[in-house]
């Protein structure tokens, strides 16, 4: 993975030293409340419901265990010991004190971490495919081009300062795994007929209020004009998006008023002026940045030793959790591992410091020292040899990991809803267990099969509820917490918005309405086929009938 | 006469700036003061303002398009742009677009809601003067210049960005 060079050190810890300064004017009152308070949005630290909530940025989600272990050592010492992965890859504390924030970013700048534009009105964290290196479907690793877009948003001079936040996401796979399609920007890995590689630039797509799929603006980028195409675009929208509503700020908005053949044409304007210029990346730099994200020194190994299939064969339990918790390596005899943070019982996404510390010590032990932040809220630990999968799942399930629902009805993905985030209608944390308690039985669950949930406890749709196959809206009805559902959305390369069923629930009733959904998906579905694609195939009539029959 | 900060010292300044009141009206400018006038201004009455005997340089809003004042860039003694509130980033665009497509070499001032944390930032992309706002400390806005030592992007004082000087120093 990308390491510091002295350069890189010395941009964090002077970022650590000039929101120290910040701090404490704000603190001896030479700085207001309005002044401070995008000053330190844009370090990740919110004021919430019961303390400041500080957001750590996991570039393109990429950890390593000496990174994981500072952050358990700061969930101890300056926290309650757990933290929360967000739907940005990133990581938040819950009980940090203002005073004491400056110290958790000198330990995270000790290990080449920051929470630089994690959130506020600038370019926030750059995701990606979470098995981006290691996935077989992979037609070029994106990590090089996700740390040199890194570097371009951190602190740019010209784009600090933005309508509103702005998110890009790049996925260089076959299958869409970055969400790319509801990102300010998505750029997707292409090649072309002459076999050149370059991005398909999607813009405007977007959750929120106003959910988006986003538009291609460039259906080939070659790869070395992407920072000046970047600067292009973002020109336009720092110049010309709407700052006089924030929730008309969003690129997505300024699309749509230009049309996409109007933006593209602006950006292409822009363009013609920049292009060539001197953030044009030669192949020596991107090389540069490649040589970071080299393999590993992966065995030579066949697929499926007799150890491992021989487990497989005796232990259905073992091969349930092989089935839905690991994936496909690009590497014979390797795979990669997904803990479920979805376990019931405990928030989605979060995890204890016990727990950091043990992944990190697997990553060690049975991987290369890498891990991974899923979208989903999982942890990934990319490198597993197959031999040592059995193993793995037994250490998995000591700690509480191993729950066999990736990619399954409870794998929810969840913000943190009204118990903690001040922006939030609704709680969500107690929504999510209750669905997770009423579908915890395994064999119920895995005969539903593959169902994205996504719950969001408010409009701005940080559980990415729009494009769950199933979502949860929590919605404020004169004070009281209700819960609206969709159905039909989706992620990945057929991105689709869901749509509202009807009326919304009141929360004791939205595990009873989810099982309701769930018959009607068991006695209609085709042999084989997903939940999403019978909900596409019967559309949300026979659903909503269902929900909103009237008891007899 | 005012404090500025220009080209890294604090500076006496005598520019006074034209902006409209309350009700849109402009107050009358008399003849022998150095004035910065809104871009509309300007526009509405170029020749009368440059057979003042005072000088006039010209203030951009951040909505305002820099390509209408190309053609005068060279004549002008003094572009300034407006930052009605440090949160509303547009001035930066401009600070470039007007150093970089324009080829404006004169002094760039930043006006309005210009304190140390921004100055940074706003030198990068050209900005060499700065009217700090009222009631924030102009000495210790001096050290704004360095909060950071290096930055990884093409910027109006250092064109080469950090990735390609990187490559060539290995």
């Amino acid at each position: 993975m990308y390491r510091y060079d002295e350069v890189d050190h010395r941009i964090v810890r002077e970022r650590v030293e000039q929101f120290r300064d910040q701090t404490q004017r704000f603190l001896a009152g030479q700085l207001s409340e309005d002044e401070f308070r995008p000053l330190r949005l844009m370090n990740g630290l919110y004021v919430q419901r019961h303390a400041p909530m500080l957001r750590v940025a996991i570039p393109y989600g990429h950890l390593a265990s000496r990174q994981l272990r500072k952050l358990a050592h700061i969930a101890r010492t300056y926290d309650k010991n757990y933290a929360h992965f967000t739907t940005r890859q990133n990581i938040q504390f819950n009980w940090p004190e203002l005073a004491r924030v400056p110290d958790i970013l000198a330990e995270l700048a000790e290990v080449e971490m920051h929470a630089i534009q994690t959130s506020g009105n600038c370019v926030r964290n750059t995701t990606t495919d979470a098995f981006a290196g290691v996935a077989q479907d992979e037609l070029l690793d994106p990590r090089a081009y996700c740390e040199i877009i890194r570097q371009w948003s951190t602190l740019h001079p010209e784009f600090a300062f933005l309508p509103r936040k702005f998110k890009i996401a790049v996925s260089g796979s076959v299958e869409d795994r970055a969400a790319t399609q509801v990102h300010d920007i998505g750029l997707h890995v292409v090649r072309n007929d002459a076999g050149e590689v370059g991005f398909k630039v999607i813009v405007g797509g977007g959750l929120g209020r106003t959910p988006i799929v986003g538009e291609v603006v460039k259906e080939f980028l070659p790869t070395r004009h992407l920072l000046t195409y970047l600067d292009a675009v973002l020109r336009v929208y720092n110049r010309f998006g709407r700052r006089d509503n924030k929730y008309k700020a969003r690129i997505k908005i300024l699309v749509k008023a230009m049309t996409v053949e109007g933006f593209a044409a602006k950006v292409e304007d822009e363009w013609m002026h920049l292009k060539d210029g001197p953030s044009t990346l030669r192949d020596v730099d991107v090389s540069h940045y490649a040589s970071f994200f080299t393999d590993p020194d992966y065995e030579q190994l066949s697929a499926n030793p007799p150890e491992f299939s021989s487990k497989l064969a005796e232990e259905p339990a073992f091969a349930r959790w092989v089935e839905r918790n690991t994936r496909p390596h690009k590497q014979a005899g390797y795979r990669s591992v997904v803990l479920s943070l979805k376990k019931t019982g405990v928030p989605p996404g979060d995890i204890t410091a016990e727990q950091m510390d043990a992944a990190a010590d697997w990553a060690d032990r049975f991987g290369y020292g890498e891990l991974r932040v899923a979208h989903e809220q999982n942890l990934i630990l990319p490198d597993v040899r197959e031999r040592d999968l059995y193993e793995v799942w037994q250490l998995a399930k000591s700690q509480g990991f191993a729950t066999p629902n990736i990619g399954l009805l409870t794998d929810i993905i969840c913000c943190p809803g009204g118990d903690f985030c001040s922006l939030a209608n609704a709680r969500s944390i107690p929504v999510a267990e209750a669905i997770q308690t009423r579908f915890e039985d395994l064999d119920y669950l895995f005969d539903l099969g593959d169902i994205d949930c996504n719950f969001s406890g408010c409009m701005n749709a940080c559980g990415h509820h729009h494009i769950g196959n199933i979502g949860i809206l929590g919605v404020d009805k004169n004070g009281e917490e209700w819960y609206q559902i969709t159905l039909g959305g989706s992620q990945g390369s057929h991105t689709t918005i869901g749509k509202v069923i009807g009326p919304s629930f009141a929360q004791a009733d939205v595990p009873l309405a989810f099982e309701k959904i769930m018959t009607v998906y068991l006695e209609q579905r085709a042999a084989g086929e997903r939940f999403i694609e019978t909900v596409r195939r019967i559309g949300l009539d026979p659903f909503k009938e269902r929900v909103y029959a009237k008891h007899h | 006469m005012q404090s500025i900060i220009k080209d890294g010292q604090i500076v006496q300044d005598g520019w006074q700036i034209l902006r409209a009141d309350a009700e849109g009206q402009y107050p009358a400018v008399a003849p022998d003061v150095d004035v910065i006038v809104p871009l509309s201004q300007w526009l509405a009455d170029k020749a009368g303002w440059q057979a003042r005997p005072g000088r006039t340089a010209v203030w951009l809003a951040p909505a305002d398009d820099p390509q209408l004042l190309a053609a005068d860039l060279a004549a002008l003694p003094l572009v300034a742009v407006d930052f009605p509130a440090f949160t509303d980033g547009r001035g930066y665009s401009l600070g470039r677009l007007l150093r970089e497509r324009y080829s404006y070499a004169g002094e760039l001032r930043a006006l309005g809601d210009v304190w140390v944390d921004l100055l940074h930032y706003l030198w990068q992309v050209g900005f060499n003067a700065f009217e700090i706002k009222d009631g924030k400390a102009i000495d210790s806005a001096l050290s704004g210049y360095d909060t950071f030592t290096e930055r990884y992007q093409s910027t109006h004082r250092e064109p080469l960005p950090l990735f390609r000087r990187r490559v060539t120093s290995l």
